[in-house]
């Protein structure tokens, strides 16, 4: 078996060519028994699941916005008569035909009205109900199914990358990683260090973690361009390793002014990130889910700079080979004033926490009661939506 | 050994120690640092606003073939070495100053107002903010610091005020093609960012109303900020049950005495009162230290020189030391002071070693200048800023900065004492002097727990 050393070099290797901006793009991992995989993508700030997914089927779109989410005759493409894809997703489109990728729309977390990015991340991340405070030793949702795991090898959870994910921090060792290296630092001054840092386990375990996968002590932290590609690239080849589970996060979500340009660069962004992944994995994508989640979605309403502000109910993307793609799932609220969440937003129908619920189910046979008094404490799973090959 | 009070006081309430300069003897040296802050940098609005003007002209005119390439490039490095002034002019502003609470206050300031440029004259007018809205209130009352932050250009720009409307006005109702509506995000960061705190007893309506009268404040490039009755929503707003706005008051007025209302509230001095002690004491906040900055906020309405006072002042600064990582910048600053460099070498870095030393390391560390993550600013936990990438930045700046930066190198053993002094730890003296060179040695001081913990 390869040494998890061996492991992190050779990424180290793979990656040293493309650096990484430190904030913007860690990958976490974790590797468990089996081979289907998942791959968990947050979009941190709130994407509107009303232009990416747009029902243009439903009257009352019309009525909310004029010039955001046009519907077929303006560009975007019709997926089944009711619902139309953003423009920006049409390199996805085959995915779409091949039945390899899926939407849930009308979907929210349950956090609900002060519509707060960051709250609304932290209750995606940590799995939990409404207005739970974040409990860090809970961790994420991702670390409670971990855990929930047999099998899953104790060494194969680790932190070196830059920003944390909540969503697979916790109990269970998980590796974490931001595609960036080189190396730098003589033995001597390392055995110092190591010595100076002794007695302080935060920087004694960031600097241990460093050495090991041979950090780029000169860095100089420039970046450029394409940050979901290389992750998805890293992720891909993590996963077509050892690693069965990988989440990262893209930013550039919150349209409050020009979304029809903001979210189109955003979208191209992860359609990218998405191809990446399927290239990549080569015949592993047929083992592949996966789930594009977002903190809440936005006004029903195109606000007053030709955006939107931060509403309630909203889409959530599924791709892969694993996926019985091809369709909308949705108990559609409608789009009448009375049928809007607080005449403001999309009025969500169901809990996205049971498709990603139910996602686990099948992908890694997690009993019903696990998911939903443990990974995702209080989630009422529903009927099966039945989103898995 | 526990450190006196002026070591104390440089450590965590400063940039650390200089060579150059006593570290502050009591409470008072402390605090006057605070009003020798409020000198500006040099940034004001109107040149932000020029270099807006001429980083569009200058791409006009290219497309056009007006200018070639070469010109247009030469704009454009202008526009860059001014982005990297604003960051040297910061760094050596704190550098210089010999207690440096008052540059310390700019920075929480700056990161609670949080805003982020996006290209060069952002940086400019992200400058501007700092001078304008930041460092004439840091020793004022919290309301004049509100109100200055939340309506300045920058802010105005960066949470998309400036296209906000009221859907009723009467420049709404004149071009309804233009479908000109509300936007809500400066309104909601102000309640939730800015003053009450997520967790205080605020509705979405609150935000609303709020959006609704602070319609028509806005920036534009040729009239600056402005306040524009044509844009705002008619009638009265209800924010918190006080009404706002109405027949008969003025609209910029309205907004002053919300924002004042505001900072006096309750939920606003526990919110910041904690957010202080998060950053200057510990990231779990002495209780003491909080309940004793919410009672001085209480009492005086958000008088921050009294806040300051308290602060500065509290037992429990002694109690804690080394509870908090030096973010980055705050590192880089600590750095150049312990060696012993002075304000006036960091701003003769010529551009391409002020991006080696000073904006690529920040970037690395995770702190790239000026550009937080979102509008909730920089995060205070240790463990943010010590992961492996980031801590291996540090030490890398640490190793190949000081002797590019410094003529001589310090001697390792006396850089111990004058960038630590009593604060050093036994482990630190004990591995510096069998550091293979000085080089080495002084990277170890600088990369040390004891240096990057305040």
């Amino acid at each position: 078996m390869l040494s998890r050393r061996f492991l992190l070099k050779s990424a180290a290797m793979a990656a040293c060519s493309a650096a990484a901006h430190p904030l913007m793009s860690t990958i976490t991992f974790a590797s468990v028994p089996g081979d289907n995989r998942l791959v968990v993508i947050v979009l941190r700030g709130a994407m509107d699941g009303l232009d990416v997914v747009q029902p243009y089927g439903d009257p009352g779109l019309r009525a909310l916005r004029r010039s955001l989410s046009p519907g077929p005759d303006q560009g975007a493409i019709d997926l089944d008569g009711f619902y139309a894809l953003h423009p920006a997703l049409s390199p996805l489109l085959p995915l779409w035909q091949a039945g390899e990728l899926g939407f849930a729309h009308a979907v929210a977390t349950p956090y609900r009205d002060k519509r707060s990015h960051f709250d609304g991340q932290d209750v995606l991340e940590a799995g939990s109900g409404n207005d739970v405070p974040v409990d860090v030793r809970r961790g994420g949702w991702l670390n409670r199914l971990l855990q929930a795991m047999p099998g899953v090898q104790a060494e194969t959870a680790y932190s070196v990358g830059s920003e944390q994910m909540l969503i697979l921090s916790g109990q269970a060792r998980a590796l974490s990683w931001a595609p960036d290296a080189r190396l730098a630092l003589s033995a001597q001054a390392q055995l110092l260090l190591d010595a100076v840092y002794h007695d302080d386990p935060l920087f004694r375990e960031a600097a241990a973690d460093a050495a090991e996968i041979g950090l780029d002590l000169g860095s100089d932290g420039r970046s450029r361009g394409q940050t979901g590609v290389r992750l998805a690239r890293f992720a891909a080849d993590r996963l077509n390793g050892e690693t069965r589970i990988a989440a990262f996060s893209l930013s550039g979500w919150d349209t409050h002014a020009r979304q029809g340009a903001v979210l189109g660069r955003t979208l191209g962004g992860l359609a990218e990130t998405i191809l990446a992944l399927k290239e990549r994995l080569g015949p592993n994508w047929g083992r592949t889910t996966v789930l594009a989640l977002t903190e809440f979605g936005r006004t029903a309403r195109e606000n007053g700079s030709a955006g939107t502000d931060h509403g309630t109910g909203g889409a959530m993307l599924m791709a892969g080979g694993a996926v019985r793609g091809g369709r909308v799932h949705a108990d559609w609220p409608g789009l009448a004033d009375d049928a809007l969440y607080q005449q403001r937003d999309l009025m969500p129908t169901r809990d996205v926490r049971a498709y990603a619920g139910w996602a686990m189910r099948g992908l890694f046979g997690t009993a019903p009661g696990l998911i939903e008094d443990t990974i995702f404490p209080g989630l009422d799973l529903g009927p099966d939506p039945r989103i898995l090959r | 050994m526990t450190p006196d009070f002026p070591h104390l006081a440089a450590i965590r309430l400063g940039y650390g120690l200089s060579p150059l300069t006593p570290a502050p003897a009591d409470p008072q040296a402390v605090l006057r640092s605070v009003p020798e802050a409020a000198a500006p940098d040099g940034w004001t609005t109107p040149m932000a606003t020029d270099a807006q003007r001429q980083f569009a002209a200058s791409r006009r005119q290219r497309n056009a073939g007006e200018i070639d390439t070469e010109e247009f490039r030469r704009i454009q490095s202008d526009l860059n070495h001014q982005r990297l002034s604003v960051l040297q002019r910061r760094v050596a502003r704190a550098v210089d100053a010999p207690a440096g609470f008052g540059e310390r206050l700019v920075q929480f300031w700056t990161g609670h107002f949080a805003t982020v440029a996006r290209n060069a004259p952002g940086h400019i007018m992200s400058g501007a903010m700092v001078d304008e809205a930041i460092r004439p209130h840091l020793n004022g009352h919290f309301a004049d610091l509100l109100f200055a932050a939340d309506t300045h250009p920058m802010m105005l720009n960066y949470l998309n005020q400036s296209g906000s409307v009221g859907p009723r006005s009467v420049f709404a109702r004149r071009r309804p093609e233009r479908a000109l509506g509300l936007n809500e995000n400066l309104a909601r960061e102000a309640l939730e960012l800015h003053s009450l705190g997520v967790s205080a007893a605020y509705s979405q309506a609150d935000v609303r109303e709020l959006a609704e009268l602070l319609t028509g404040l806005t920036y534009d490039q040729r009239k600056g900020r402005h306040y524009r009755p044509d844009a705002a929503e008619p009638g009265a707003e209800t924010v918190l049950s006080e009404s706002y706005g109405g027949p008969g008051t003025s609209g910029m007025d309205e907004i002053r005495r919300v924002f004042g209302n505001l900072a006096r509230h309750p939920a606003t001095a526990a919110h910041l009162s904690r957010k202080l002690a998060i950053h200057f004491a510990a990231d779990d906040p002495p209780p003491d230290l909080v309940a004793a900055l919410e009672a001085v906020w209480l009492e005086t309405g958000g008088d921050l020189a009294q806040v300051n006072g308290a602060l500065v002042s509290h037992p429990v600064l002694a109690a804690n030391l080394r509870a908090k990582a030096r973010q980055p910048f705050d590192f880089l600053v600590t750095a150049l002071r312990a060696l012993g460099l002075d304000g006036a070498a960091i701003l003769a870095l010529d551009p391409k070693r002020a991006n080696q030393a000073l904006w690529h390391p920040l970037t690395a560390m995770g702190q790239p200048f000026a550009q937080p993550r979102g509008p909730d600013g920089w995060p205070e936990l240790a463990a943010a800023w010590i992961t492996p990438q980031m801590l291996a930045a540090r030490i890398g700046w640490a190793l190949s900065q000081p002797a590019r930066l410094c003529d001589a190198l310090p001697d390792p053993r006396e850089l111990v004492e004058t960038a630590l002094g009593p604060a050093a730890s036994g482990a630190l003296r004990w591995a510096v002097p069998k550091a293979e060179n000085a080089r080495e040695g002084v990277a170890i001081i600088l990369a040390s727990a004891d240096l990057n913990r305040r």
